[in-house]
This record gives C-alpha cells, structure tokens and sequence, in this order.
C-alpha cells in the first residue's frame, strides 16, 4: 500500500572507497555548521530580551476587582463549567456583614483554583463569565519545580486592590464588548 | 368522555379534565409551560398565566373561539375543543410578555441563587423570553428572612405562585404560611415569622419554581450542576424515604424529592431525610436518576449519552481500497 511518493527504497549496497572515508562528509557538515555564524541568530537571550506578544496573548489569569477593590467572582461556577481541561475548582462563602468592602456580592469564592497544568489558556473561563471577573492576561505562567506549586489559589490570581498595581485588561475587551456595554436595556450594564 | 384536539393531536379524556392535564397526556413540546399550577397541590393554577392558551373552537356544539387566550390550567376540557399552544404565533407572543412580567420584579443574581441550574423561571425565560428588557425602574428589594431553622426565604425572587402557600396548607394541618398585603406589595410570610415544624415543610423549597425558598443546609455548598444526582432510598417512618441524594464524590451535599418530567415532586419527603441524613451510609443508593438530556446537570456526565448509529462496530469495518 502506497500512500505518498515521498517513501524511499532502502538499499543495502556497500559503500563506496570515498564514502568509507568520511572526511568529506565531515568536511561537508563542518561547513554548514560554519556557515551558521554570519546568518541572523533565530534565540534571543529571553529574560533580558523578549519578543513581541500578540494583543490576544492568553496566559496567567487575573481575578479583577472592580473599581472601589471589591472581589468581582462570586463563584458562580460558570467558568469550571466551561473550562474544557476541568483546571478550575472553586469552594463559595456567603459574605458576612462588616465585609462589603472586600466582596461585590453576597456569595465569594472563598477558594479558588486554576491547576496551570491543566489549563490551556483557551480563554473560554473568560468568556463565560457573567461578572467581568475573571481575565487572561499576557503574563507568563512560570516554570516551578514542585507540581503543586502549579496549582495557583486567590494569593496568586486576585489582582491588588492598589490602584496603581491594577491589572489592564483593556485589550481583551473587543469594540463589541464596549458596544455591548454601551446598551443599557441589558441588566447587566446598568 | 371528550375527545380534544392540542395542536393537532387529539386525545379522549375524562370529563372535567383541564386542558393542560389533556395536553400532558400527549406530552412532548405541546405541553404549556407552567410556573404556579402543580398537579399534586389542589387548588393551585391560575396565577402566573404562562400556560395561556388559544382556544380556536370551543366545542362541537358551540364551534365559535374562546374570545381571548385561556389558562390552560384552569379551563376544562370539552368535546370537539381545538386547542392551539405552540402553533399559535398569538399564544407564543403572549407567553413571551408573560415572562417579561414575570421578570419585572425578579432579580437578575443567577450567579448567585442557590436554585440556578433547575430554575423553572430560568428555564421559562430562556426558551420564551427576550433577552433585553424594558423596565427602568428599580426593583422590589426585601431583607432575607429566616423560615425556621432550615429554609430561607428571598422575596426579591418570588414570583408569587402560591405554591408553597398550597403546600404549607395541604400538608400541614394548621395554617402558619401565607401572603401578606396585596398587589405590588404582596409578600410571602410565616406570619410574624413563626417557624414551621410541621415534618413535611421542607417540601416548599422544593415545590418553588424560584429561589425564593432554599435550603440552609445547602445554601452556597456548590452549584448543582456539579453534583451528581442519585436516586436513593432509606426506611423512613415518617415519609416514602425515596429521594434524590446530590453527590460530590462520595459527600451527600443535599437532599432532595424526585421530580417527575413536568418538575413536580412525585411523593413529598419528610424534614428529617431531607436535613438530618447527610451520611452516604444513611442511603441506599438505587443508581443515576434521570436528568432531562437539555439539563446543565447532565453536562459531562454521559448517563445519557446515545451513540450515534452510523459509526459501525469494528469488526464491520472494511479496510480502504487503494
């Protein structure tokens, strides 16, 4: 059965005087080797140089707080629903009183999970969620060592409630987004 | 006995029988939906309007329609009615304006509610609803009330069914649930909030088509389509003892009666499975109980799952010819 033409007939003939040799073969690859040096290198020495990223870059999460620092999730689950690799998990706790300076609403994720092992960085959490809560960012997801490590809780996705180390997330929010915001006979928006 | 016809289906039923009974006999998607009338609660129907149907023939006798859309809950049966429900653009666009009314009052926090997820009101606005509304003005807000010790009401998310009112007095023997004040102001009480131990008032979290009326004891433990509903059953005195045990992992995170495809309770549990026995060794476990396939419950788990029937078995399978 034939499926290409690109399937080679292995011969097993003897090799000739000058193909026992080697050395012009070595010669052969030592000069493409050397010819390396003058072409454009293809890495770049990473921490100190980096590419450019593309707008629509998805990598570590972000959990936002909207603009007087409240904690926007309220652990609704939609993102763990959606979330096609199961990376999300998420406990809810009911927002005492005393306490609405931290929570937008009633219900909070008390914890919440993502396993970057996991994940795929499709971006279909963000997609899901009702409360403009959770995003992904440009950020890199660091290596580790330890596999737990992996697992990041609220410590590491909530964004600081500062206001000038907010996380931008401007750029995942298309034209039709801030249409669609723009249209106040939606809930939401109001 | 009446012979009716429901959208083109025509069925014999006994005398007396509603329109809505009639069109559950044929079943399928020609049965009206219903927010306030549940079959095993005498007396309720009427309220929510959303089971509106056009009458286009009122009998053989009397062929002339019914000169407006009817409660298909309320109306009997006669011989010879043509019944029309969703081949009727008439009675779909009245249904839609039902559910605005319905929502006009209701708070948009699914994200939130404990019963997201088997909501009938959700289910309702989804398939029939638009989903811009009109209404600018604020809603009805309440404080959140503790029923006894169990159950919490919400009056933001009452849509006013009287279902529970039904409950409370069919199954308790002494009145202690109502509503209080009239119109927009209408709420639903325990009257001066007298806890209700009657062994079955469990059952108003149940019958709610909303979550207005939770349980506590389940109040933001998970969403429930999370958990994996299981047909269980325990040697009750007091009640049936069968019910729906909700699973995560081996944890019994609530427990609830089972409903039937129309989500009305088939037998009325009592307080003492529903609260008291959270231990996976209090129940014996029957197997998956039966989620309809459209469910957020039953996304991922593949109890329903049909295979299609193209896909030959292997052995069947013939290797390509070149």
């Amino acid at each position: 059965m034939k499926l290409t033409n690109r399937s080679k007939v292995v011969s097993d003939k003897n090799m000739t005087m000058k193909e026992r040799l080697y050395l012009p073969a070595i010669a052969t690859g030592m000069g493409i080797t050397f010819m390396h040096l003058f072409k454009k290198s293809v890495t770049v020495e990473y921490p100190a140089q980096q590419r450019p990223f593309a707008d629509v870059y998805r990598g570590h999460h972000v959990l936002k707080r909207d603009e007087q620092g409240r904690e926007r999730c309220t652990a609704c689950g939609l993102c763990a629903l959606a979330c096609p690799a199961e990376a999300i998990t998420m406990t809810a706790a009911e927002r005492e009183p005393g306490e609405e300076h931290l929570y937008r609403e009633e219900k909070y994720a008390k914890v919440y999970e993502i396993n970057m092992l996991r994940c795929i960085f499709c971006g279909l959490c963000e997609e899901a969620c009702p409360k403009e809560a959770i995003f992904l960012t440009k950020r890199i997801v660091h290596a580790e060592y330890e596999r737990e490590d992996f697992v990041y809780g609220k410590d590491k996705l909530v964004e600081s409630a500062d206001s000038d180390k907010r996380i931008d997330v401007s750029i995942r929010q298309t034209p039709q987004v801030l249409e669609f915001k723009k249209d106040n006979t939606k809930r939401h928006n109001k | 006995m009446p012979i009716v016809t429901i959208d083109n289906h025509t069925i014999e039923v006994p005398e007396g029988t509603t329109i809505l009974e009639a069109a559950r006999k044929i079943g399928g998607d020609i049965v009206p939906p219903t927010m306030c009338y549940y079959s095993k609660l005498k007396g309720s129907g009427g309220k929510c309007r959303t089971c509106l149907v056009k009458v286009s023939q009122g009998s053989a006798k009397d062929p002339r329609p019914m000169p407006k859309l009817v409660a298909s809950c309320s109306t009997p049966v006669a011989d010879g009615m043509v019944v029309q429900n969703i081949t009727s653009p008439e009675v779909l666009e009245a249904r839609k304006a039902i559910v605005e009314f319905l929502l006009i009052n209701h708070p948009l926090d699914c994200p939130v509610c404990d019963q997201a997820g088997e909501c009938d009101l959700q289910n309702l606005s989804y398939e029939h609803g638009a989903n811009t509304e009109r209404y600018e003005e604020d809603r009805r807000e309440y404080d959140k009330v503790d029923i006894g010790p169990n159950i919490q009401l919400h009056m933001n998310r009452c849509i006013l069914c009287y279902r529970c009112v039904y409950t409370a007095n069919q199954i308790a023997n002494s009145r202690v649930h109502g509503v209080l004040y009239r119109g927009d102001q209408a709420e639903i009480s325990t009257y001066i909030q007298n806890a209700i131990d009657n062994e079955f008032s469990g059952n108003v979290i149940d019958v709610c088509p909303v979550g207005a009326l939770t349980d506590k004891t389940f109040r933001f433990k998970s969403r429930v389509w999370f958990l994996k509903p299981m047909n269980a059953h325990r040697n009750c005195t007091k009640c049936s003892g069968k019910v729906v045990v909700w699973k995560f992992g081996n944890e019994i995170y609530r427990v609830t009666a089972r409903k039937d495809q129309f989500h009305e309770v088939e037998e009325f549990i009592c307080n003492d499975c529903r609260y008291d026995h959270k231990q996976p060794e209090d129940w014996t476990i029957e197997g998956p109980a039966k989620l309809s396939k459209q469910s957020v419950i039953s996304q991922n788990q593949y109890g329903n799952l049909k295979k299609p029937s193209i896909i030959l078995p292997i052995e069947h399978r013939t290797e390509k010819q070149e």
